[in-house]
């Protein structure tokens, strides 16, 4: 890596092939793609909305690990009931 | 006596795993341990050139398995150190001429006359993959600091945990420690973080593991390369010896200078 690019704060090819080993582990790990997760979100939102509200855009599902154990990951921000007009 | 088995394994072909079973097995051999060295790559045999012993070939692993010969008769002694065995790979059959359960038989009846018994895998993770880690005690798992060989690896470890082998152990072949500095390469660290197993150990890139392999005297022979320090501190770990870890971590300003001049110096 040259110096230029340094001063211009361009991640390493160190650190962007780490950064790239992450993310493909998480989805090789856990065996869920990207779109697979659109899936369990948006059927997430189809059962909770029908129970509590929930705001449905700021729904995040995400695979998070800790050392080699994968975690499924669900943060679902509740809409206030009596707040809404 | 009886052997630990230790099957060598990478997930991606062309890490390094033939030259890291030669050279540690050689080590060992070195260290006065009583080596055999077993070719599982049936059909790419490799190990037989990389020890330099492709001339003394008459019978191998399938001769064995169909019970054409004893198994002592194809096992090749080398002569460069006092208790090293070869047995060959065939090279005009398939992976499903030899079965997990032969590779089991074929350890069990080598144990009682050897202290370690290093299988070399072949590439992939199908039929051949299980059939070395079969009788496997410890399980060695060979990576390049790269993005596709990192991948592969973590793949492994999973399927052996999957198997209900203990967790590989980790050895960084081909590290460049001058591409590391100047942040393109993966070190040593970033590797570790990312698979989450223990290390054994980083063998940097040596222009003389090519020129051993040419000649087939495993670089393990050479006293000054540095890979092949590398191999023999791996045997000492292996022995139950604790042998400090080369890490390009600390090769960093003039304290890594002076460190690593201190170290070289040390002579070993």
């Amino acid at each position: 890596m040259n110096w230029l690019d340094r001063l211009r704060g361009q991640p390493s090819p160190r650190e962007t092939a780490k950064q790239r080993l992450q993310v493909i582990l998480v989805h090789d790990r856990s065996d869920l793609s990207p779109g697979l997760l659109e899936v369990i979100k948006d059927e997430i939102i189809a059962v909770l909305s029908r129970h509590v509200p929930i705001i449905a855009e700021e729904v995040r599902v995400t695979v998070t690990q800790d050392a080699r154990e994968c975690r499924l990951v669900a943060d679902i921000p509740l809409g206030n009931r009596h707040s809404r007009s | 006596m009886s052997a630990q088995v230790i099957t060598v394994t990478s997930g991606k072909g062309g890490v390094g795993k033939t030259t890291v079973t030669a050279n540690v097995g050689m080590a060992l051999a070195m260290a006065g341990k009583k080596v055999v060295c077993i070719d599982a790559d049936i059909g790419l045999r490799n190990l037989d050139v990389v020890l330099g012993l492709e001339n003394r070939i008459v019978y191998d692993i399938v001769h064995v398995v169909e019970g054409r010969c004893r198994t002592r008769q194809a096992l090749i002694r080398d002569k460069r150190v006092p208790d090293l065995y070869l047995m060959p790979a065939a090279q005009s059959r398939d992976k499903s001429a030899v079965k997990p359960e032969d590779m089991v038989r074929i350890c069990e009846e080598l144990r009682p006359e050897f202290d370690y018994i290093l299988i070399d895998s072949a590439a992939g993770i199908e039929e051949g993959f299980r059939t070395a880690l079969a009788p496997a005690d410890l399980i060695l798992l060979v990576t390049n600091p790269e993005v596709a060989a990192v991948r592969d690896a973590d793949r492994v470890v999973g399927l052996v945990e999957a198997m209900g082998k203990p967790t590989p152990k980790l050895i960084v072949n081909r590290l460049k420690p001058d591409m590391v500095r100047r942040g393109d390469m993966l070190d040593t660290s970033d590797v570790l973080e990312i698979l989450a197993i223990e290390l054994l150990g980083v063998i940097p890139e040596d222009e003389q593991v090519i020129v051993a392999t040419n000649r087939g005297t495993p670089v393990v022979l050479e006293e000054r390369s540095p890979a092949g320090q590398a191999f023999r501190a791996i045997a000492r770990r292996l022995m139950g010896e604790a042998v400090p870890l080369f890490l390009s971590e600390d090769g960093q300003g003039v304290l890594g200078w002076l460190r690593r001049l201190v170290r070289s110096g040390g002579g070993r």
